[in-house]
């Protein structure tokens, strides 16, 4: 493997919008919400991000394509701006667009942005995406839940789970979340969850109730970007920098071929395992300070926590059930609240993640303020766990 | 000369059947007398079924794992054909994997399209053929036709070896007698009064036709062994065996269990006929519709020779019974329900694409490749497989719709918008070792598990309403238990 980007780029500045039901605010004023702040907290001035890579997914209820929408909205006069998309993996390909460009010594200062508005859609949920006009005539069109929800058959035949261990499990992944988001002022859902609410939820796809999915929101996170040695000329003194960004993309073998028994999912395992080589990483229980991974849906936290290696193969719902993976555990994932606090602006949900880890490692969480963490892992899984996209960035004090 | 007649057939109904009682109590409040009909059930088409898949199963229970090779035509009869210019048989041709050198014929416009079909194909010889027909005929809410009407298909193999019914008479008449009507911009069908029918146009009608037929075949009505009379009117098979002085066996009206299938009706009957006959029988066929069609056959020696796959019994006994009056009146457009903005995506089908990729799609097609053997759907440029990566050109086509297959996930998802909710939603594992996700239909009251046995049945995938396309596609169903 290639040597990588570990400690070749440096967090010079963050910022995130509150997520939520925005119905006031357009992607435009999201944006520009998380760029400020961004832009603050590098401590730099617009004219001087040489680059932008900005993120956004779904067009038929956000702000089109092509990255005229960002460099309209944040006044990115004259300099290159990319416009790119990769389901819920799209704010972490911002970011590593961004740090490419800076590891590569074409640009100096690059803003990787992602931003969504999916309340804009009149109803509850996702939007069902296009799938291309062959797979519009074969494939059915199941919602994401009922993508994800196949994990769940697939584990318990695996592991043979019974139906109501698993449940709980997932159970307690929710409610850990909705416990950590009491304390994100910027969260959409700021309210514990009785576990038997949770439980008994209505179904929306089984084994996964109401409570077993993330949110649905708008919001926008960001990035800027730059070498260490420049980020310490600009006077940052502890330095974020990014030790692995990695991605694993599903070529067909799980929904084509026999072997994938629906138990894990097969692209979190190898970019996971190209990111623990790139970060120097090698055994994550113990390496890794604070997890932010995709729970759009509980089932995919719980499988995802094997898939990264931090729980044992089958020993995800013991480590739930623990309490491994609550606040006080030894590993906190969702820190924040995760995706079922904040929901899931597609685009910026990746960005997002990596922000609170950010704020993590400088100390600068408040009431969520673990104690001094090292390492933070974020992760997205876009797509469906078959037919999908993984995406690992690994952040670390420098 | 060589002997042509039937070779083969086979039967289809849909495995919804509603409970008559369900539909009589929702009409209570307006025609209380429907509950003299009330008995037994009728079948009916789900959201995805229609004349062209009906037929397609019909044509797949005849003609089982046997060779495609050697069917030189295929005729479609039906009057609720989904289109009015787009040869509705071509499409069958294609799902059944018949191969390009098919002639396809859409018989169509007359309760008696169906028989009328059967017995001028058989008036044909050289190749082999298919004769289908199918019908979902619809009527208005609260009427004493809804309680008749059904939905079915069957299906005749035409050929010259190993002849199982050989045509010994038939006869046509036209007659200007319109009982009912449907125009080609109407949903539903305009009766005249039921008596008028009866005495005026059957018991007139039909014992002329009768009587030309017997004539040809040079036989009396005392000769023949089984009446197969269809009509959506009670009782009106044993008046014209009254009427002809026949007094052997009056084939069953499948009211009980089917309700009246349309034009495919008399073809339903006979195929049910054909799975008790014996050597000798001899069976007098009749359709009524603007005049009337008489054809009678004689069974041969080869008929316990034959058998379908599960034949028009076994049709029958798969069922999933509902008491779901509105799911029937949403599944037939009577009832424009609420379904949110969820269903307001366009199902727009690429006609190009559906052209280039039309082998892969109509018959289910997927390749095996050269190289590692493995199976896979769909069929993209390159195996799959990522120790091969061999080029498709390698790929030899392996059809997948009688394949043996199961369950290896699935949920039963809410949130789609499905107009059967939930839809049922997972990973078929074919025992070939093909996989793909797909959707999972007629699922009845025990749901699914993992490792739940599958069929491949052949469906519209999405119907475009707004453009007035639909476009079909394999999903899977749970394998029948004892059938």
């Amino acid at each position: 493997m290639a040597k990588g980007i570990k400690d070749k780029v440096a967090i010079l500045g963050m910022g995130c919008s509150k997520f939520g039901e925005h119905w006031d605010k357009g992607t435009e004023d999201l944006m520009s919400e998380a760029f400020e702040e961004a832009l603050a907290d590098a401590g730099i001035e617009r004219d001087q991000i040489d680059a932008a890579w900005y993120g956004s997914a779904l067009d038929n209820v956000n702000v089109g394509n092509s990255a005229i929408p960002a460099s309209t909205a944040l006044r990115l006069d004259g300099i290159p701006v990319t416009r790119l998309e990769n389901m819920c993996a799209t704010g972490t390909e911002a970011l590593r667009g961004a740090a490419y460009a800076v590891a590569s010594g074409a640009v100096d200062i690059a803003l990787a942005i992602g931003a969504e508005k999916l309340k804009d859609t009149g109803y509850g949920g996702l939007p069902a995406p296009f799938k291309g006009t062959f797979n519009d005539l074969w494939l059915p069109l199941g919602s994401a839940p009922a993508g994800f929800a196949q994990l769940a058959g697939g584990y318990r035949h695996r592991y043979g789970t019974s139906k109501e261990d698993l449940k709980k499990a997932i159970a307690h992944v929710s409610w850990k979340s909705h416990v950590n988001g009491v304390h994100s002022p910027k969260a959409h859902f700021r309210k514990e969850v009785p576990m038997e609410k949770i439980l008994n939820a209505p179904m929306i796809a089984d084994p996964l109730g109401i409570f077993d999915c993330s949110g649905v929101s708008d919001g926008s996170a960001c990035a800027i970007v730059t070498t260490p040695e420049i980020a310490r000329a600009l006077g940052k003194k502890d330095l974020v920098t990014i030790k692995a960004i990695q991605l694993s993309i599903s070529s067909g073998v799980e929904s084509t071929m026999s072997d994938w028994d629906g138990s894990h999912v097969r692209n979190t395992r190898n970019a996971a395992k190209r990111a623990y080589e790139e970060a120097g990483i090698t055994d994550p229980r113990s390496q890794i300070s604070l997890a932010e991974v995709h729970d759009c849906f509980s089932i995919t936290e719980l499988v995802t926590m094997e898939d990264l290696g931090i729980s044992e193969d089958g020993g995800a719902v013991k480590d739930y059930l623990d309490g491994f993976y609550d606040r006080d555990g030894p590993v906190p994932c969702q820190i924040d609240g995760g995706l079922k606090c904040f929901g899931h602006p597609i685009a910026a949900s990746g960005l997002r993640m990596a922000y609170e880890n950010y704020l993590q490692l400088l100390g600068r969480a408040g009431p969520r303020q673990l104690e001094s963490p090292s390492i933070g892992l974020s992760h997205n899984l876009g797509g469906v766990p078959y037919l999908g996209i993984a995406a690992i960035s690994i952040l670390g004090l420098a | 000369m060589t002997e042509y007649g039937i070779t083969g057939y086979g039967a289809y109904v849909p495995r919804l059947r509603l409970e008559r009682a369900a539909i009589a109590a929702a009409h209570k409040w307006m025609a209380p007398n429907l509950r003299g009909l009330a008995k037994g059930e009728r079948a009916f088409c789900s959201w995805d079924e229609d004349s062209i898949t009906m037929a397609v199963e019909a044509a797949r229970d005849a003609l089982g794992t046997d060779s495609r090779e050697g069917i030189g035509a295929l005729t479609l009869a039906s009057t609720t054909l989904p289109y009015a210019d787009l040869q509705n048989s071509v499409i069958a041709i294609g799902a059944l994997a018949l191969g390009h050198l098919v002639s396809g014929t859409d018989v169509a416009g007359s309760q008696r399209a169906g028989l009328s079909g059967l017995a001028r194909a058989m008036e044909m010889s050289g190749s082999n053929q298919l004769m289908l027909a199918a019908d979902r005929p619809r009527a208005k809410p609260a009427g004493t036709l809804e309680m008749a009407y059904g939905a079915g298909a069957a299906a005749f193999r035409l050929g010259s070896e190993g002849v199982i019914a050989r045509k010994i008479g038939s006869a046509t008449i036209a007659e200007q007698f319109i009982d009912h009507f449907r125009s080609a911009d109407h949903d539903h069908d305009y009766f005249w009064e039921e008596r008028w029918i009866r005495d005026e146009g059957y018991a007139k009608i039909i014992p002329r036709v009768v009587s030309a037929a017997l004539d040809q075949a040079g036989i009396a009505a005392g000769d023949l062994s089984t009446l197969v009379m269809a009509s959506p009117l009670k009782g009106s098979a044993e008046m014209i065996a009254r009427k002809i002085g026949f007094d052997g066996k009056v084939s069953d009206s499948l009211n009980d269990d089917v309700g009246y299938a349309g034009t495919a009706h008399p073809l339903l009957m006979l195929a049910s006929e054909l799975e008790q006959a014996k050597p000798g029988d001899r069976i007098l066929v009749i359709a009524f519709g603007q005049g009337a069609e008489a054809l009678i056959l004689e069974v041969t020696d080869a008929i316990a020779d034959f058998k379908p796959q599960r034949g028009f019994s076994g049709a029958v006994a798969d069922k999933v019974s509902t008491t779901d009056y509105l799911r029937m009146l949403s599944f037939y457009g009577e009832l424009d329900a609420e379904w949110g903005m969820r269903s307001e995506k366009t199902g727009k089908a690429a006609l190009t694409n559906l052209y280039r990729e039309a082998d892969q799609l109509s018959a289910f097609v997927a390749g095996k490749c050269g190289s590692c053997g493995t199976v896979q759907f769909p069929q993209l440029a390159y195996c799959v497989n990522p120790e091969c990566k061999a080029p498709a050109a390698g790929f030899t086509q392996v059809s997948l719709s009688d394949e043996p297959a199961k369950v290896l996930t699935f949920t039963p998802d809410w949130l789609s918008y499905y107009p059967s909710p939930p839809l049922y939603v997972g990973f078929v594992q074919f025992d070939i070792g093909a996989r793909l996700l797909m959707e999972i239909v007629d699922v009845g009251p025990d749901g699914l598990d993992e490792g739940t046995p599958l069929r491949m049945a052949y469906r519209i995938k999405e119907p475009d309403t707004q453009r007035g396309f639909n476009r079909y596609f394999w999903k899977a169903t749970p394998v029948a238990t004892g059938a």
